[in-house]
């Protein structure tokens, strides 16, 4: 039986994202890409809850919350 | 997830700051640093000039002060003399604070007096349009170098380890977890500290010299960075073009405030 | 501090120093210039010794904005100056004035522009200390004209700074800041010494720019647990910049209100009028000196004057001035410029009597037989 994989949570905060492209750039699995003016989660299931896009969001608009 | 919200003035947000301006990671990297000292809101007065790394003081809850352009230092040495007491850190750019503000810059190293300075190096006067600064390399293009930059630029980092501060640090908005540390520990140093912080201006710097956008800017400053272990084991021409990055200078030495108050306690001692 | 009245000779730098110590300053940062300097030589000598702190900065832009960053910590804070470090220091007093920091600033007026005459005596800042920064902004101007004077105006420097959020200049000359005179200083427990008022409200409640009924907001130091914003942008009550009209208007009418309004309680003057005089003469700080030995020598002489000599120059005393010139032919204004009072007592006078104006600008005091020469010239018209 196939194992279903728990998702971490990616919220972004649309109101303070200015689609700056930083996340994008930092995320080593591609789970983010640029969507017109603002980053969208493309690809939560490879997700691994490192944290450097949270990290490096300049406008606190991105939060990273670890599935345990 | 660290919790910004207990530092910031939530109803002053979204940022002034431009797409892809590094000036966020900074921000982001103090308070986390901040909380890590243990220091409480109350205890902290945070002082900056004018320009845009300078508006970060209107958006965190602490005693904040927004001088005028280049003086951030002189207020900050104010509210440090009258209240030792106080963690006092200033907040001022490349401009701000190695042009107009250079002379204060290197006299409160001189003095050694306990403010910890977080410097943000753009190479650029943003918020005025693009202007060349101090820290605008060799040949590189400002408003107001339509034709390359015909000056040198300062090391602001040496020039407070040579004028005596007791903490110099160089980090990049790249490498924000030690980013944290360097702020960390500059916070927690008696001296006066800096930590010099490499932050695209991708609108004013960036975008005239063909260097991409922020994102682009920021992940070309690892390919840029060498650590400064590794810098001493380089020749001086390998790091042409380099950021030495790490904690440059970290010696301990007489503090001003510390030396008057002890001054003062002998004067009104004898007095009695 | 001692409790009875003192005879002491000193010098008018050496009283505003003590007086400073009087008034309760705590801070005081400074860069050496002549003529101020013997202030903050004294300064650095008495404030440690009192729990003050004292700190030569790099320049005189550094200094002044160091006894603002002081006097937000908390403490009663001073700088002092003279001409070209007034100058410098213009930029940092303007912020003062909008952020509303209280601070005592000193200017010992040289001859200028410019070096211009470091040693000599001028009255040529006293448009400066008005109009010396940008934009329109409260500001009280005090002018001692003896020694016994500049102690006790120094301490009034500080209350009104304190009382009013505002930054004081106390205008000295070289003269008085350097002539030897035996004075009986006052005794300090009489003295009326204005503190900070603390806040009774919690921090949550706290606006650091309300708009209140007096126009003067409370002021909390910082680290006492009101964390607040401080920004020499024009701003709203919460104190962060603001770019709407209306909170524009409302700030920037209050700000320049508050002093004007209060104008009654602050200037400070002698106003000494022979019945059926015709000639005034307005004085301040050292040329009323001159005056009042002139006027002695005219009333000898059986001529009879209306003098008024003001010890706050800012806010202006126009209505005295009005009055005066209602009932005199004409108006005296001995100054060591070339008339910068003079044309503010003509716009006070509306045209109701003529302006004389009395002028030296070589470095000497105005002799006070020009003055007399003058009186009498308009006597026998």
């Amino acid at each position: 039986m196939e194992k279903t994989k728990k998702l971490h949570k990616i919220e972004i905060i649309e109101e303070l994202c200015k689609g700056c492209d930083i996340c994008v750039q930092f995320c080593p699995f591609d789970v983010l890409a640029m969507n017109g003016p603002v980053v969208e989660v493309v690809n939560l299931e490879k997700c691994t809850a490192c944290g450097l896009c949270e990290l490096h969001c300049p406008d606190f608009a991105i939060i990273v919350t670890k599935n345990k | 997830m660290f919790n910004y919200e207990k530092y910031l003035r939530m109803d002053k947000l979204p940022l002034i700051w431009c797409a892809g301006c590094g000036d966020g990671i900074v921000l982001k990297s103090m308070l986390r640093a901040i909380d890590r000292t243990g220091l409480s809101k109350d205890e902290i007065a945070m002082v900056s000039g004018i320009g845009c790394s300078s508006r970060l003081t209107g958006y965190v809850d602490f005693n904040t002060l927004h001088t005028t352009h280049g003086r951030a230092i002189a207020y900050a040495t104010g509210i440090k003399m009258v209240k030792p007491e106080m963690t006092v850190i200033v907040v001022t750019g490349d401009g701000d604070a190695t042009a107009i503000g250079g002379n204060h810059y290197i006299h409160a190293a001189r003095r050694n007096i306990d403010l910890t300075v977080i410097l943000f190096n753009n190479h650029i006067y943003g918020m005025t349009g693009g202007q060349v600064s101090p820290t605008t390399p060799g040949g590189f293009f400002a408003s107001t170098a339509p034709y390359g930059n015909q000056d040198n630029a300062f090391n602001i980092s040496g020039l407070a380890q040579a004028a005596g501060a007791s903490f110099v640090a160089r980090g990049t908005v790249y490498d924000a977890v030690k980013l944290d540390r360097m702020i960390e520990k500059a916070i927690l140093k008696k001296g006066f500290s800096v930590v010099e912080v490499m932050t695209p201006c991708p609108t004013a710097f960036g975008r005239r010299n063909r260097l991409g956008n922020g994102a682009k800017m920021i992940m070309d400053l690892k390919k840029v960075s060498v650590s400064v272990e590794k810098a001493a084991k380089m020749e001086v021409e390998e790091l042409n073009d380099k950021i030495v990055t790490g904690i440059l200078m970290d010696v301990d030495k007489p503090e001003y405030t510390e030396r008057y108050l002890k001054l003062m306690e002998k004067l009104q001692n004898q007095s009695k | 501090m001692e409790n009875q009245k003192q005879v002491r000779v000193m010098t008018g730098n050496e009283a505003c120093a003590e007086g400073a110590i009087v008034a309760g300053c705590r801070f005081f940062a400074g860069y050496p210039i002549t003529p101020s300097s013997e202030i903050a030589e004294i300064l650095s000598y008495l404030l440690p010794k009192v729990g003050g702190k004292f700190i030569q900065m790099e320049d005189e832009i550094a200094s002044m904005g160091a006894i603002i960053g002081g006097s937000l910590a908390g403490a009663k804070a001073m700088t002092a100056t003279s001409g070209p470090g007034f100058s410098l220091k213009q930029e940092n007093l303007g912020y003062a004035s909008l952020a509303e920091v209280p601070c005592v600033v000193v200017d010992v007026m040289r001859g200028g522009p410019s070096t211009g005459l470091p040693t000599l005596p001028s009255q040529g800042d006293i448009m400066q200390t008005r109009w010396g920064t940008h934009g329109d902004h409260p500001i009280i101007v005090l002018m001692p004209s003896g020694v016994r004077e500049v102690f006790e105006l120094t301490v009034r420097a500080f209350n009104l700074a304190e009382r009013y959020r505002v930054p004081v200049v106390l205008l000295m000359d070289e003269i008085i800041a350097h002539v030897s005179e035996k004075v009986t200083l006052p005794d300090v427990s009489e003295l009326e010494i204005v503190e900070r008022t603390k806040p009774t409200i919690p921090p949550e409640e706290f606006l650091p720019y309300q708009m209140t009924e007096s126009d003067i907001p409370p002021f909390v130091s910082f680290g006492e647990g009101y964390r607040y914003h401080v920004t020499g942008l024009v701003h709203d009550e919460t104190g962060f910049p603001t770019n709407n009209n209306e909170e524009i208007n409302r700030f920037l009418n209050r700000l320049n209100r508050k002093v004007i309004r209060y104008k009654d309680e602050i200037i400070e003057l002698e106003n000494e009028k022979d019945e059926g005089a015709r000639i005034g003469i307005f004085s301040f700080g050292s040329t009323s000196r001159s005056a009042r030995q002139a006027i002695a020598m005219a009333r000898d002489k059986g001529i009879k004057i209306h003098s008024i000599r003001t010890k706050v120059i800012w806010p202006f005393p126009d209505e005295q001035i009005l009055e005066m010139a209602e009932n005199v032919d004409y108006i005296i204004v001995p100054e060591l410029n070339f008339g910068q009072v003079a044309h503010e007592v003509e716009w006070a006078s509306r045209g109701k009597c003529e302006v004389i104006k009395i002028n030296r600008v070589d470095g000497e005091p105005i002799n006070p037989l020009q003055i007399l020469e003058t009186i009498e010239k308009l006597a026998s018209k």
